[in-house]
């Protein structure tokens, strides 16, 4: 699994790499996980509002700082 | 009923005497804090629960669609509903000009959105009353359609720094089914995350505001921020363009100065000025677009924002 967090540095965006970092812990999956800053790389994805959490490609969230059990959820639900 | 409360507390269970100086800075201040706080909660929780109804990734979608003008118009009403962060402006620039969306309409969005931030509305409500959050909002979206349209047939697209590749075909934004439960519990998280932000600027404003309206003599403000001084106008937009994160705070301040005299263009100016063009922001932009186009930009805004006042002052 890949997990990315599409962020251009702000304080939120370091926030959610935190918080997804601990909710990989806590499920139990092994995940690699990668903070993208490059905005082009960014609009590739088609978000606009940072930051954004793009799982195996495929965007989960985004202009929201979630909390790490919602993380979980949706690493589960992926 | 409030003030009430508050009389009983400083006058009788504090003990300190009617009528003087530092009883009464000491009865404004609790009076207002505590309502600014209150009303602040309560508008900021329903403004962002119904916010999380709109996406800016839907309003692309749907003004993708539009031409120039009505999409001016419309860019700056979606700027009311939207949420905006700061630092959010680069992506927003960009995404919409990939779903080429003309570059005036993105202006216009992008002065409109932090002119009409969640703050700014909730403490004018607050402050204000309606009526003026209603003229606010409405020389706002003038300052940013007319704005948006005057930068759009400039032709300023070369001062664009990164080459943006069009959406190739439909755009289309993704529906991000959330349940009623988790918009309730998003909203509050959002609003706690503000106040924890803004309080101790709105008990710094109200604190000054209180020592103003206790100490100052109306005759000081009326004589710099009347009707007498022409130059109040452009004085206080100038004044407000530094200030961004204060605007919690520089509020307070306003209403205190605005009841000793300061006419009220000249105090829609000041507040439009704040939190329409932030420093940090145009840092920001400088990543995207020329210093050129940064200055056309805060130019056109500024000198909007001094024509609503000036205009403002001579209806009143």
């Amino acid at each position: 699994m890949k997990i990315e967090i599409l962020g251009t540095g702000c304080s939120k965006c370091k926030a959610l790499e935190e918080a997804t970092k601990q909710a990989v812990a806590q499920s139990g999956k092994f995940a690699q996980i990668e903070k993208v800053e490059d905005i082009m790389k960014i609009m590739e994805y088609n978000v606009m509002s940072t930051p954004g959490l793009v799982i195996d490609g495929k965007v989960v969230s985004t202009g929201k700082l979630l909390s790490v059990a919602e993380i979980v959820d949706l690493i589960k639900a992926h | 009923m409030w003030q009430e409360s508050v009389n009983v507390l400083v006058y009788e269970w504090l003990k300190m005497p009617h009528g003087e100086k530092l009883s009464d800075a000491l009865n404004f201040f609790i009076y207002d804090t505590v309502k600014i706080l209150f009303l602040l909660t309560v508008i900021i929780y329903a403004v962002t629960l119904l916010r999380s109804y709109f996406s800016t990734e839907k309003v692309r979608e749907y003004l993708s669609k539009k031409h120039e003008y009505t999409g001016n118009v419309l860019a700056a009403l979606f700027g009311i509903i939207t949420p905006f962060c700061s630092c959010s402006a680069i992506p927003l620039f960009l995404g919409f000009l990939q779903a080429r969306i003309p570059l005036g309409v993105t202006f216009s969005y992008l002065i409109s959105a932090p002119l009409n931030n969640e703050i700014a509305i909730a403490m004018l409500l607050t402050m204000f009353g309606w009526k003026v959050a209603v003229l606010y909002i409405g020389f706002g979206l003038l300052v940013a359609i007319i704005g948006g349209i005057i930068i759009g047939r400039l032709g300023l697209e070369s001062e664009i720094l990164i080459e943006v590749k069009p959406i190739e075909g439909e755009i289309r934004a993704e529906n991000q089914v959330i349940v009623f439960k988790t918009r309730l519990k998003d909203a509050w998280d959002y609003t706690f995350d503000i106040l924890h932000k803004i309080w101790l600027y709105v008990l710094i404003g109200v604190g000054a505001g209180a020592f103003i309206h206790g100490y100052v003599p109306t005759e000081f403000i009326t004589s710099i921020a009347g009707g007498d001084n022409p130059f109040a106008v452009p004085l206080a937009t100038l004044l407000g363009v530094p200030m961004y994160s204060n605007a919690a705070g520089v509020m307070p301040l306003i209403e205190v100065l605005t009841s000793k005299g300061m006419l009220m263009g000249t105090a829609l100016s000041f507040m439009m000025a704040i939190t329409a063009l932030s420093l940090p922001e145009a840092m920001i932009l400088k990543r995207v677009m020329s210093l050129k186009l940064i200055a056309i930009f805060f130019g056109t805004v500024t000198l909007g924002i001094m024509g609503v006042g000036y205009l403002f002052n001579a209806i009143l």
